[in-house]
């Protein structure tokens, strides 16, 4: 870690509790209910928060900032309870917007300088910092042009920068992909991962694309229309599946049908020279070795496969797309 | 740390280990170094500062300090036009060897009425409607203040700006009169009572202004809903106490000028201070025309305040 840093560095003084706790938190518009009984705890590092367009993601933000009263349930953000205690977490939580919030006629430079003020740091080092933080954001020599010239590329950054120039303890990113290029996207998700590497920002991002989240997220919450689908680490979802890929010299056919002789569950995965089998046990590993050494094949490769997030949540976001 | 060099210092120095150039100026801008993120762990101020700090970005921003040179064109120009009558004045003052200027302190922000409804009708759109417009508001309110603190400095803001301009022009006329060797003393008097007036006449129109600014979200429709308004109801209130007045409701003629706001400012004027009103208007004498008119004032500015921020309550996108 950055030997000037003072204060916090990743593994000197790691934060303890989780980021974000919600004990059935629920809130309503009148007959909307937009979250349900909501209770799931976010630890810190990159969390994300993944639905449908309109599934509560931006409510929880509302409500964990502090600015929406819950109808019922609770909720905290590091430590602080948000009912209470808004002020104290807009202190040390960033929040980028999902709209477009710039206004056109100021540089990137005025506009973030007077937004870290607006955070309570003291003018000189909300222009230290201002610079800084532009920097690490990737904006340079245009940060003195007015936002009304930029593209959404450099939007973005000025978003992200005005969210993290306080150096908050948390950041909350609604949508942060929105818009962009596939290179774009992927320049945003590198930044958004480096907030919580280098910068030991704990991070909160939704984002509608699962695919995307699963790249830099720790932990990965879903949810549907108000109600939580799944809370699980990136780790344990990801960790390795019951299946096997077998890729052979020759005779897949003649193995597969020894294999599915012996119970084991084949599945062609459309290769020339590979299949899938279910691990039920030691034994299936047995069986395609000496299946192998039997039909005199060379046995390439046996791999056991990882899950895919995506994968995992196809049900799900089936079936929220049929009910949208 | 990946893509970090730990350079034990601020960046602004020369790189160690950059060829030192003896005597050669350094180029700071020519090497970036990536030296982190730095953390902060100054102190982070309350409320109190976050407001101040939006209020001072608000008077910034009026005069268009901070933006691109269009918007310092309008402020600037009917700064300009604010500040020629008094030279004018002085020169007058001179030329007929008066012992009074032409005009007084307190007839002074009523006679240039067009230049200062145009210059609060300019500000007062800046001031809200721009970050209703672009949707800046969540960037406000996820900071740590409230949503009633974002109206209340920005009416402050606007207030205070139009208090310097109208302040900075009455103490243009004292320098004048000051000039032309008038009397000090009684000079200084009129000019306290002249800066009295202007500043609750900047708290009515400000809070007017802005109300009429933060429910029209577009800037052009903004300012000519607020110069419109001003005008027409000057114009309307002056139709109406000459109706009353030809009618024989010499009572009702003396209390309309109320609802004008300049009227209104000079009626509290007239009666506190004891000048002569502009225009040869009459108000209410005695007291109860004092305490009606100063109600009013106080009832407007602060229905304003209350709507502002019933207004930011509900809208702001957050």
């Amino acid at each position: 870690m950055d030997p000037l840093g003072g204060g916090r560095a990743i593994g000197d003084a790691p934060p303890t509790g989780p980021a974000v706790v919600a004990e059935s938190l629920t809130r309503t518009f009148g007959p909307v209910t937009a979250l349900s009984q909501l209770t799931v705890e976010m630890p810190h590092g990159v969390v994300g928060l993944v639905g449908a367009n309109g599934a509560g993601k931006s409510t929880l933000i509302k409500i964990l900032l502090g600015l929406l009263p819950p109808t019922s349930g609770r909720a905290q953000v590091l430590g602080l309870d948000c009912a209470t205690e808004g002020l104290a977490i807009r202190q040390v939580v960033g929040y980028m917007p999902e709209s477009d919030c710039l206004p056109p006629d100021v540089s990137a430079t005025e506009l973030v300088v007077h937004l870290a003020r607006m955070s309570g740091l003291p003018s000189a080092v909300a222009r230290e910092r201002t610079a800084d933080t532009l920097r690490h954001v990737g904006l340079y020599e245009e940060r003195y042009r007015p936002i009304g010239g930029y593209s959404t590329g450099m939007k973005q950054r000025v978003k992200l920068a005005q969210a993290i120039v306080h150096d908050p303890r948390l950041v909350l990113l609604d949508e942060p992909t929105n818009g962009l290029d596939p290179a774009g996207r992927d320049e945003m998700l590198g930044l958004i991962q480096r907030i919580s590497t280098d910068f030991a920002i704990s991070v909160v991002v939704t984002s509608h694309l699962l695919g995307e989240l699963e790249r830099i997220s720790d932990h990965l919450v879903v949810i549907e229309d108000g109600v939580l689908q799944r809370s699980t680490s990136t780790a344990d979802a990801t960790q390795l599946s019951g299946v096997v890929l077998v890729e052979v010299t020759d005779g897949v056919a003649e193995l597969a049908a020894l294999l599915r002789a012996a119970g084991a569950q084949v599945a062609d995965d459309g290769g020339a020279h590979t299949f899938t089998v279910e691990l039920a046990g030691e034994w299936v590993l047995d069986a395609i070795q000496d299946g192998a050494a039997d039909l005199g094949v060379g046995l390439v490769r046996m791999q056991r496969r990882r899950h895919h997030l995506t994968e995992i949540f196809r049900p799900e976001q089936e079936g929220a797309h049929a009910r949208h | 740390m990946p893509g970090t060099e730990p350079v034990p210092g601020p960046p602004e120095p020369a790189a160690p280990g950059a060829p030192a150039l003896a005597g050669a100026p350094a180029r700071a801008d020519d090497v970036i170094h990536d030296i982190g993120f730095r953390h902060y762990d100054g102190t982070r101020n309350g409320r109190g500062w976050v407001v101040r700090s939006l209020l001072v970005e608000t008077v910034r921003g009026v005069f268009g300090l901070g933006r691109p040179a269009r918007s310092k064109v309008m402020p600037w120009a009917l700064i300009g036009i604010l500040l020629v009558p008094p030279v004018i004045i002085a020169l007058s003052i001179l030329l007929t060897h008066s012992t009074e200027p032409p005009i007084s302190y307190t007839q002074y922000p009523g006679a240039m009425q067009l230049v200062v409804v145009l210059f609060v009708a300019g500000a007062a759109p800046y001031c809200v409607s721009r970050d209703l417009r672009h949707g800046v508001m969540p960037l406000y309110l996820s900071r740590p203040m409230r949503r009633s603190d974002y109206a209340l400095a920005k009416f402050a803001g606007l207030a205070i700006s139009l208090f310097a301009v109208l302040a900075l022009s009455e103490t243009l006329l004292l320098v004048g009169a000051l000039l032309a060797k008038l009397s000090v003393g009684h000079q200084l008097a009129g000019w306290a009572g002249g800066v009295l007036t202007v500043a609750v006449l900047a708290l009515v129109l400000s809070g007017i202004s802005l109300v009429v600014a933060a429910f029209t979200p577009r800037r052009g429709l903004g300012v000519a809903a607020i110069v419109t308004g001003l005008l027409m109801v000057s114009g309307i209130v002056q139709m109406l106490v000459a109706i009353a007045d030809q009618k024989g409701y010499a009572t009702l003629a003396s209390y309309l000028p109320a609802l004008n706001p300049f009227s209104l400012v000079d009626g509290i004027a007239v009666r506190l201070l004891g000048v002569a009103p502009t225009d040869n208007a009459t108000y209410p004498a005695g007291a109860p025309g004092l305490l009606v008119f100063t109600a009013v004032a106080i009832v407007t500015v602060g229905a304003s305040l209350a709507v502002l921020v019933r207004r930011y309550r509900k809208g702001g996108g957050v």
